[in-house]
């Protein structure tokens, strides 16, 4: 007996001891599929340094983790309104650019941008818009207004994303009102024209769309221009198409936060999704715009995609920008948005 | 005194699991962030008072009273055929019916969209032989088939145990003064069942009247519970206060309704079973 006991415990140390892994670790994270699959095992095998990933749905949700939780993470990719409140909430660590040598990849009109103005936090990782993905066999006419979103024709045909920014911004821009609107009229008007939408609404989504809409589920979403790109690939009835009224252009950029366990080694992370040939296959398999010409040069024609790379000039695009205190105005909206639901 | 020191792991797993975290929930609940410290507040819960998260709270109990229902319903004759029944597949039945609660509880769920969904299983079918769709998803009638399906189980096992342990005798001896089978039930199985019925419904009650993964998923947003906005409070808008203020008020409406339950629990022990039905 006493002899089992033994070679159990040996089996287990041994067991243990393989798994034990003495690589350098970084921890990134992500949104949820937003980046190719290949790419992380080339780093790993590049660097000899094992990557956690983790992945998060919006912006919110990751800043509600990282805020309270004791978990630290040494690269992120928020967007542009969540870097600045990032930013001046502390929360984010200089990045020492010299150590990303392919920096010089970004295209200058990505660089400096006014959620970080001298770009000492963050560096692009890709950049959007939002607009209405509409199946052609499935609407009377192609849509060109947000407008269709409340058309009743559409009814229980329309998936909507769950996302507060995104889904409180184009319904202020339908009305006429700026994405980043304070006024409470303006805000009392878009949230009752969500909760008059509900009823229309098929749901509410944020990454299960992509199948939703490949699969023919509905005729109209709202999305982000590299979903966009994704579902092209698979279903060619779908369209996209950024409507006449205006809408968001966003950026999401890599950040290491200030609590991070491994600069040097997210610096590195950074630095390889820089890499034109990296940053090619990522963006290729993602959908989403490069901020890189040399990557879009190496991506052929996904390089030139009018719903990647629109004419920005053509359309009435704005940025959000971080509303900070006011941050709660929108919470306190979007709770009252989503609970009244159905009502 | 041995018998005390026993019980010291369960005293220390419950100060540590049960009460510390439900201490730190209604220190957030009573409490309020005013930029410079934590302070005494109530502001939580006159924000409650919007009728709004009444309409919400109603609705996540009806949801949860009508599926309880639905399961108890479908769940008794279940449990009662399984458990009279002589057949050698009994245990091979029984294990059938556990078999999917092994897989993850959101893939099975999931599973339901793919199943229901406008381009899901049921509704090729229904196109294949020339029958017009049907839209099965995001609205009530889904979120109470999803929170019947994955608590259903809860509600057979415990009525199929206590009906085990009925002994046949007191049927025949039910017969035996006349009674024919609609009374024998009614007079004798039912009552002695209802202990079993009660732990059923306070195992399929209270999960249903706090989930929000199934309201979400198969309620597509649409039709948002009393869990959905906790859930919210926590993860997206990242107010922990109002989040637990409207924890503490289900978990107290819960509570009340659970001490109903004991109550009638112990009643239908100590009394003679009959007592509800006369």
């Amino acid at each position: 007996m006493k002899k089992l006991i033994v070679i159990m415990c040996a089996a287990f140390v041994l067991l243990f001891s393989s798994c034990k892994d003495d690589r350098e670790t970084v921890k990134v994270y992500n949104w949820g599929d937003y980046i190719a699959p290949g790419v992380i095992d080339k780093f790993e095998e590049e660097t000899g340094m094992r990557v956690i990933y983790e992945m998060f749905e919006t912006n919110e949700d990751m800043y509600t983790k990282i805020k309270n939780s004791n978990n630290s993470y040494d690269v992120i990719i928020p967007s542009d309104y969540m870097i600045e409140r990032m930013i001046a909430e502390d929360m984010l660590a200089e990045i020492d650019m010299s150590a990303i040598t392919n920096y010089a990849n970004i295209d200058e009109e990505y660089k400096k941008l006014s959620f970080d103005p001298e770009n000492k936090f963050s560096v692009p990782y890709t950049w959007g818009t939002v607009g209405i993905l509409y199946n052609k066999t499935m609407v009377s006419e192609a849509p060109d207004s947000w407008g269709a979103l409340w058309d009743e024709q559409y009814k229980n045909n329309i998936i909507m994303m769950n996302s507060q920014r995104d889904a409180i911004g184009i319904t202020l821009k339908y009305l006429g009102y700026s994405l980043n609107e304070l006024n409470p009229k303006a805000l009392g008007a878009a949230k009752q024209k969500l909760i008059d939408q509900s009823p229309l609404v098929l749901t509410w989504v944020v990454d299960e769309v992509k199948d939703k809409m490949i699969g023919g589920e509905a005729a109209l979403a709202l999305v982000y221009a590299g979903d966009a790109v994704y579902c092209k690939g698979y279903n060619e009835d779908l369209e996209y198409v950024i409507p006449k009224e205006g809408s968001n252009i966003f950026f999401d950029s890599m950040c290491i936060p200030a609590n991070c366990e491994n600069k040097s080694g997210a610096e590195k992370f950074i630095n390889f999704m820089c890499r034109e040939d990296i940053a090619a296959e990522n963006a290729e398999y993602i959908g989403y715009s490069s901020p890189s010409t040399p990557a879009r040069e190496l991506m052929g024609d996904a390089g030139k995609d009018p719903t990647a790379y629109p004419d920005i000039k053509k359309y009435n695009l704005e940025i959000f920008s971080s509303l900070g205190d006011k941050t709660k105005i929108y919470d306190e909206l979007w709770t009252e948005i989503k609970t009244s639901m159905g009502m | 005194m041995k018998r005390n020191a026993c019980l010291i792991p369960l005293y220390v797993w419950t100060a540590v699991f049960v009460l510390f975290p439900l201490a730190i929930v209604v220190y957030f609940a009573f409490t309020r962030d005013t930029g410079n410290g934590v302070a005494l507040s109530f502001e939580s819960f006159t924000r409650l008072s919007d009728p709004m998260y009444l309409g919400v709270i109603l609705k996540s109990f009806k949801i949860a009273i009508i599926s309880t229902l639905i399961c108890i319903f479908v769940g008794y004759p279940v449990a009662y055929i399984l458990a009279r029944s002589k057949s050698k597949m009994k245990l091979v039945i029984v294990i059938l019916m556990l078999l999917p609660m092994w897989m993850n509880f959101l893939l099975r769920t999931y599973s339901w969209l793919s199943i229901l969904e406008n381009t899901g299983l049921v509704n090729t079918l229904l196109a294949a032989v020339g029958l017009p769709k049907i839209r099965f998803l995001y609205n009530e009638g889904a979120v109470i088939l999803g929170t019947v399906y994955n608590y259903l189980p809860f509600m057979i096992m415990p009525i199929y145990i206590t009906l085990l342990k009925l002994d046949e005798s007191h049927l025949e001896a039910a017969a035996d003064l006349g009674a024919n089978p609609v009374q024998a039930f009614l007079r004798v199985t039912l009552p002695f069942s209802v202990p079993g019925i009660l732990s059923g419904v306070s195992m399929v009650f209270v999960p249903s009247v706090t989930t929000f993964v199934i309201s979400q998923l198969m309620g597509g947003g649409k039709v948002p519970l009393i869990g959905d906005v906790i859930e919210q409070q926590y993860r997206v808008v990242n107010d922990w206060h109002f989040g637990s203020a409207l924890s503490v008020v289900i978990m107290v409406i819960v509570l009340v309704f659970m001490y109903f339950i004991n109550r009638g629990d112990v009643e239908s022990n100590n009394g003679n079973g009959g007592r509800l039905l006369r």
